[in-house]
């Protein structure tokens, strides 16, 4: 989605603007003439262009407004925070440097809960993509009941992060939890403490149930993708006496690719904000086991008033972030940037031969 | 495509999945019971009694109970926090839309020096999560602008934080529009701006509903922000939901039947928009 500024415009730009700069002011006469020709057209044309430019301003002003008061500013109150010692009333004095980042970067809940964030990232890649792949593969076929199906699988992901939650908490309930219940029937007795309550098995407790949530959203997004591919490659293939198993890794998953890197892009930027599940879940418990970077920002800031580490994890959280986009866009999504044409080419030459 | 070339491969590709298909619908089965099994468990959870759920906690509802429901149908608070969560959901709603659509409309039908620096900013914009600001939009939203706990407080950065991606999905959406309609109308001597109201709104209804859809589903499900700004009567349900669950914990037929309650109006408005949505994250992937 960051790649789109350049591919999209070219084409339709050009045209438009270009005629009405021109045209406005002496609507009809003007469009046979080029711009400088028309006598007095100099003037004519600057009043237009400072007209142009106001309507561009009345246009993008008030979307750049709310984006400063409530994007750039925080952040950049953020980054003001992080040097001062705050407890959040009164003029910020107590400037310490760099020392909020300092004992941010030496505080092991903090590392803890980066790493933390950095394994549902991979994990929960690891996880969706084959099995969100899996099953769209599957899906994507004429069969009954297809459309009530791709339904049922979008809806974990419209339930409120929270409303999933509060449903999960229930299942995993120890011992009285259904969960620990379908164990019990089948002869396997579920941790003491419960799923959540157990430091080592709380974190991938986590990751399964964000998974419930998100396949949803990876599987409708290639579904979508799987539509883009042309009837034509199949038929090719199945003519060759290609297999089904062939037809997919050849042909299908190879023209998903760049639907599959976007999604992981998306879902990488979600990993590192995690809050609302974790929070209902454990509350970053047990024994810190499953903090995020957002769940320790917010306690250092909302509850125990310490809003100069909460600045200044939250400037370290906002650069991890940058970097790892950055290099996602960098190592990832560079390929789709490359024009288009020679690659499904050579795909298709590929899946045909196959 | 021509039916004649087709059908000899879909005739055979038919002969050779009847065996496959049975995998496939069982796999789907499966699917869908990981799926749904933990809503419905809700659902019906919201049927029973506590003794039920605590006899059996796999069973089924019997006898079904409907006082769980009834109980939250009636809880005054249910129902604020609901109101609350619509007022939010549609003032963020609004702003995105308007300003988003505005903003989309120069970045896409003018041309000017800077433009794309301009869309930049937009993409940009994207990279800023929600999440980074959050403790200093708490601060700067109940010190500086003396919007805690209010709903425009949580309505506007929610939008702020919504329009790079509006921006983003409307601005191509607009540039498809075909130029001839900007000329035509040009001739008829409309300013930009004329044609801005008279044609290019009422064709973009599409594609402000993906945007407005997603900013309205975005803004029900919200957190974060609220839990941060949001106290006593102004909360939405989300925050409810969670209220609920922590302070009524024993009563786990009761917050089943909160929490069922609490997910109806998104699932509501997921099945008559699915379309919306689904276009909607596409375009977000496809840009």
């Amino acid at each position: 989605m960051i790649d789109v500024a350049d591919d999209v415009t070219a084409p339709a730009a050009a045209s438009p603007a270009t005629s009405t700069a021109v045209a406005e002011p002496v609507a009809r006469a003007s469009q046979a003439r080029p711009a400088g020709s028309a006598p007095g057209g100099r003037r004519k044309t600057g009043a237009a262009a400072w007209r142009k430019r106001a309507e561009i301003a009345f246009f993008v002003a008030p979307a750049l407004v709310l984006m400063f008061l409530f994007v750039i500013l925080p952040i950049l109150t953020a980054v003001q925070m992080s040097v001062y010692r705050w407890k959040g009333f009164g003029p910020m004095v107590d400037f310490v440097g760099l020392r909020n980042y300092v004992s941010v970067l030496n505080n092991n809940v903090f590392t803890d809960a980066l790493t933390h964030n950095l394994i549902i990232v991979v994990g929960s890649i690891l996880l969706q993509l084959p099995l969100g792949l899996a099953i769209a593969l599957l899906l994507n076929r004429k069969m009954w009941g297809q459309g009530l199906l791709r339904t049922i699988i979008f809806v974990p992901y419209v339930l409120a992060e929270v409303i999933a939650g509060v449903v999960w908490f229930q299942l995993l309930q120890p011992q009285y939890g259904v969960i620990d219940t379908i164990l019990a029937s089948l002869g396997i007795q579920g941790p003491p403490q419960g799923f959540l309550g157990t430091p080592d098995l709380a974190l991938w407790t986590v990751l399964v149930v964000l998974t419930w949530k998100y396949l949803g959203l990876a599987v409708i997004l290639f579904l979508a993708g799987l539509q883009g591919v042309s009837e034509d490659l199949y038929e090719a293939a199945a003519l060759d006496g290609a297999s089904w198993w062939q037809v997919q890794r050849k042909i299908t998953i190879p023209l998903l690719g760049p639907t599959m890197r976007t999604w992981g892009f998306l879902s990488m930027i979600g990993s590192l904000q995690l809050f609302d599940m974790v929070w209902i879940l454990t509350g970053g418990g047990p024994a810190n086991a499953t903090t995020t970077m957002a769940t320790f920002l917010v306690n250092e800031g909302t509850r125990r008033q310490n809003f100069g580490i909460a600045g200044a994890a939250s400037v370290i959280l906002f650069v991890v972030a940058l970097v790892l986009a950055l290099a996602y866009q960098y190592f990832i999504l560079r390929r789709d940037t490359q024009p288009d044409d020679g690659r499904g080419a050579r795909k298709k030459r590929k899946g045909a031969d196959a | 495509m021509s039916t004649a070339t087709a059908s000899p491969a879909r005739r055979r590709s038919a002969g050779k999945v009847t065996g496959s298909k049975i995998v496939v619908y069982a796999i789907s089965l499966v699917v869908v019971a990981l799926t749904m099994g933990p809503v419905l468990y809700g659902v019906l959870g919201g049927f029973r009694t506590n003794a039920q759920i605590a006899a059996d906690p796999a069973g089924l509802p019997g006898p079904w109970v409907f006082s769980n429901y009834a109980n939250v149908l009636q809880n005054p608070s249910f129902w604020q926090y609901f109101l609350n969560s619509t007022i939010i959901a549609v003032l963020t709603t609004a702003v995105v839309v308007v300003f988003g659509i505005m903003a989309a409309y120069p970045l896409a039908r003018y041309q000017f020096k800077g433009r794309e620096a301009l869309f930049l900013v937009f993409v940009i914009g994207l990279l800023f999560p929600a999440t980074v600001a959050i403790v200093p939009l708490f601060i700067l939203i109940t010190q500086n602008f003396g919007m805690g706990n209010t709903w425009w407080g949580v309505a506007l950065p929610q939008a702020a934080f919504a329009l790079p991606m509006t921006v983003v999905i409307l601005r191509p959406f607009l540039m498809a529009l075909p130029k001839e309609l900007e000329e035509a109308s040009m001739l008829d001597g409309t300013s930009r701006i004329g044609f801005f109201w008279r044609i290019l709104l009422p064709l973009s209804g599409p594609g402000m509903v993906t945007v407005g859809v997603l900013a309205f589903v975005g803004s029900w499900n919200a957190y974060l922000l609220p839990l941060l700004l949001l106290r006593g009567d102004m909360k939405t349900l989300p925050l409810g939901v969670a209220d609920f669950s922590s302070e009524h914990s024993a009563d786990t037929a009761g917050v089943f039947a909160f929490t069922t309650l609490a997910m109806i109006p998104a699932l509501v408005f997921f099945l008559a928009m699915q379309k919306r949505i689904v276009n909607g994250l596409q375009g977000a992937v496809k840009g």
